[in-house]
C-alpha cells in the first residue's frame, strides 16, 4: 500500500513525531510504500538542524534524516507554518526540504491512505 | 513552483484523479493555530480541483460563529474567510448538531450556510470519504 504521512505536532512536547517514525518504520518493513510525510503546525519543528536533546535521550530530527536516508523517503516541511515559526533552510536539517501546502494535498491524492498523527 | 497550488505542478499525475477530502474541524478558533492552519490548507486545496466538505464538531463550531471580535486579545479575526469559501466553489459544510446543542448554538449563529447533521450521519460522512485532514 502507498501511505502518506503527516505530522502536526513538534517533536518531545508530544507523541505525535514518535508515533509517526515508529509506524513509517513498521509500514516500510511490512514492504509499504512511503509517498511522502509531511509536516505542518508545529510538526515543522521536527526539521530543526539546531535540535540538540540529552544524550541519552532519542534524537528525533536525526531519527527521521537517517530513515529517509536509508529508505528514499522524501521529508517536506510546509513553507507557511516552517516561516511563522523561524524553520528556514539555513536551519533545516538535511534530508528535509521546505514546500507548499500543495504537497499535502498531492500527498492525499496520490497515496492510498493518508495517516496523521496530531493532538 | 506556482503560488496558488503550493508547490506542485497541475500537469503533474494528480491532474484528473477526483477523491473527496474532508477537512475536521475540532478546535475553537482561537487560543491554539489549529483552526487558521485547516483553513489555509482548504484554501491551497481549493486550487486541485477536489470533492471538498467541511465538518465543524466539539469547539470548532466555534469557527464559524457570527460576530468575532479579536481586537482585545490582539489575533486576526479570520472568520470573514470562511464566507469566502463559496467562491472557491466550497459549498459543503456540515456542523454537528449535538456540538452546536451542548454549546447552546442555533443554526442562525452561523456566518456560512451550514447543514446541521447528527453523529451517526457525520460518522456515515466520513465513511463515505477518500482523505480525511483533522485538524
Amino acid at each position: 500500500m502507498k501511505l502518506g504521512i503527516l505530522i502536526n505536532e513538534g517533536p518531545y512536547t508530544h507523541q505525535a513525531s514518535d508515533t509517526a517514525y515508529l509506524f513509517t518504520k513498521a509500514a516500510i518493513e511490512k514492504g509499504h510504500k512511503i509517498h511522502r510525510v509531511f509536516f505542518y503546525n508545529d510538526g515543522v519543528y521536527n526539521s530543526s538542524r539546531l535540535t540538540e536533546p540529552p544524550q541519552d535521550d532519542r534524537h528525533v530530527v536525526n531519527r527521521w534524516q537517517k530513515l529517509a536516508k536509508d529508505h528514499r523517503i522524501d521529508l517536506v516541511v510546509c513553507v507557511a507554518a516552517a516561516l511563522r515559526r523561524g524553520i528556514k533552510d539555513e536551519n533545516l536539517q538535511e534530508g528535509f526540504r521546505i514546500s507548499g501546502l500543495g504537497q499535502l494535498i498531492e500527498t492525499g491524492i496520490q497515496s492510498d491512505r493518508l495517516v496523521t498523527f496530531g493532538d | 513552483m506556482t503560488e496558488a497550488t503550493g508547490g506542485i505542478e497541475m500537469e503533474e499525475d494528480s491532474a484528473g484523479k477526483v477523491k473527496k477530502f474532508l477537512y475536521v474541524n475540532r478546535k475553537a478558533p482561537y487560543g491554539t493555530i489549529y483552526a487558521l492552519e485547516s483553513l489555509e490548507v482548504v484554501l491551497i486545496a481549493a486550487a486541485f480541483d477536489q470533492e471538498v466538505s467541511l465538518a465543524f464538531l466539539d469547539d470548532g463550531v466555534y469557527q464559524i460563529v457570527k460576530g468575532q471580535h479579536t481586537k482585545p486579545i490582539d489575533v486576526k479575526n479570520f472568520s470573514p474567510t470562511y464566507r469566502a469559501l463559496e467562491g472557491y466553489d466550497i459549498e459543503k459544510l456540515y456542523v454537528e448538531k449535538e456540538s452546536m446543542e451542548a454549546r447552546g448554538l442555533k443554526q442562525e449563529d452561523f456566518l456560512v450556510p451550514v447543514k446541521v447533521i447528527g453523529a451517526q450521519e457525520m460518522s456515515a460522512l466520513m465513511d463515505s470519504q477518500d482523505v480525511i485532514l483533522s485538524f
